[in-house]
């Protein structure tokens, strides 16, 4: 790549900051250069976060439903998935889901829940509370 | 050069991969000057692997470059020097550690969760544990910290700090935190470098599975091929997977066409301390590489947006092409002996 070339399409996801990159310069020698951003990387992380968004809504919509436990909302606000959550907690990703349904995380005990608050950063009353 | 942000304690150099930018300053800071490129270099980082088995967000990795921790082990192996690493069982202990460390002036490096860093901006901000910067001083209850993916220094509380370096889950820091010690205070240049090369050189073409090195980025193109093959996976896994590529290629670290042309910058810096016109031409030669994974980038991101026809045999096209320019970079380098 030339340094002519470095992409400087003002990325939002970069937020204002600037990405190092090597590129060759004029006369052949490789050099750093700021890049503002790229929009074919921009696309790609916007579209992850998209999905992890949609995600979040659509699980903390139906845990104020009462349709999943306030646990998969919390979780989703985290940016966490299944396997995140079970590999922070190191509870098997089965009781994880089986922790989504409203009536077995109603009765879970102190120490799970401590467990789960832990990992997400939240004290367990909020965790008890679907996200707004 | 990279540009720098100096404080009387820690000189910054903005890098293009966390890794190896906080090794070569962390190097430099105790006195063996050395580019990020270099650092990078002579720790074999360079690679390429697919593995379908390993998922990320339900997609299977794709890595550009050596697991994490390769430049700081490599660094030691190759300049004979020795790095303290430490984890720690008891994360109080650990940020006692760290205090203990950074009160005597010493800069640390600290393997941390990219989630939790409060300076990260948002859109950035993935459970991805594996990522390193220094912290160099304390002010009140904030950490005095040089990121190499920033431009300039940042500022990290306590209570961010300690989370971001617990973070369980995948590569889990356990609190990692490392410095050197017995820095040698020049490089046996000749040795290291044919060393580092040749190294790098078996991982790129004589890996026993077919999913690594050059032999991998085939195998990807041939994945690729089935799934447009697939009905039931053309119309969305397809795109979600190359979507998925482009993300590990241009966001995570820096990409495959970045690390392509930070090795190509080792190459060429190789070639003027050595003076090698085999080295000069190998590095032109990775950078056109580098150039054609930015290509394939542009076509796959094209497509998934709906601005191409999804049609894979072009990008399958591109990443054959890859495979064989990269593959005649690493013969070429082989006559380095």
């Amino acid at each position: 790549m030339k340094t002519d070339d470095v992409p400087q399409d003002e990325a939002r996801t970069y937020g204002g900051a600037k990405k190092l990159m090597y590129a060759v310069r004029e006369d052949g020698e490789y050099t750093g250069v700021k890049s503002a951003g790229w929009e074919v990387e921009t696309y790609a992380t916007v579209s992850a976060v998209e999905e992890l968004d949609r995600l979040r809504d659509d699980a903390v919509a139906r845990a104020k439903a009462g349709a999943t436990s306030p646990l998969e909302a919390h979780m989703y606000v985290r940016r966490m998935d299944l396997a995140t959550l079970s590999a922070v907690t190191g509870v098997w990703e089965w009781r994880v889901k089986r922790h989504f349904r409203p009536s077995v995380f109603a009765n879970l005990s102190p120490a799970l829940l401590a467990r789960y608050a832990q990992a997400l950063d939240l004290d367990v009353a909020t965790l008890k509370r679907a996200p707004d | 050069m990279a540009d720098s942000a100096a404080s009387p304690r820690f000189q910054h150099r903005q890098s293009a991969h966390c890794e190896s930018g906080v090794v070569a300053n962390l190097l430099s800071h105790n006195g063996l000057k050395i580019s990020e490129p270099m650092a990078f270099g002579l720790s074999s980082s360079l690679a390429f692997a697919y593995i379908p088995i390993v998922k990320m967000a339900g997609l299977p990795l794709i890595a550009y470059r050596m697991p994490p921790g390769n430049v700081i082990r490599g660094v030691e192996k190759r300049l004979n020097m020795r790095w303290v690493r430490q984890t720690f069982r008891d994360p109080a202990e650990g940020a006692r550690e760290l205090d203990a460390q950074i009160d005597q002036g010493r800069a640390v490096g600290l393997q941390t969760c990219v989630y939790w860093l409060p300076y990260m901006p948002e859109d950035m901000r993935f459970h991805f544990n594996a990522h390193n910067l220094v912290a160099y001083a304390r002010d009140g209850a904030d950490y005095l910290v040089s990121d190499p993916i920033f431009e300039d220094f940042n500022r990290c509380d306590s209570a961010s700090m300690q989370k971001a370096r617990f973070a369980k889950g995948a590569m889990a820091s356990h609190g990692l935190l490392y410095y050197p010690t017995q820095v040698p205070s020049e490089i046996d240049y000749e040795t290291a470098i044919r060393g580092a090369i040749s190294r790098n050189y078996k991982y790129m073409t004589k890996a026993p599975l077919p999913v690594i090195g050059v032999n991998g980025i085939r195998y990807l193109g041939r994945t690729i091929d089935k799934l447009g093959k697939d009905p039931a996976k053309r119309e969305k896994y397809l795109p979600a997977f190359l979507g998925h590529m482009v993300r590990m290629q241009e966001e995570i670290g820096t990409g495959g066409a970045g690390f392509r042309f930070l090795y190509a910058s080792f190459l060429q810096e190789s070639a003027k301390l050595l003076n090698n016109a085999l080295l000069a031409d190998a590095a032109k030669d990775l950078t056109d590489a580098g150039d054609e994974w930015r290509r394939f980038a542009l076509q796959s991101t094209k497509m998934c947006r709906g601005r191409a026809k999804m049609d894979t045999a072009p990008l399958v096209a591109i990443l054959n092409d890859i495979a064989d320019r990269e593959l005649a970079v690493w013969k070429n380098l082989r006559a380095l002996g």
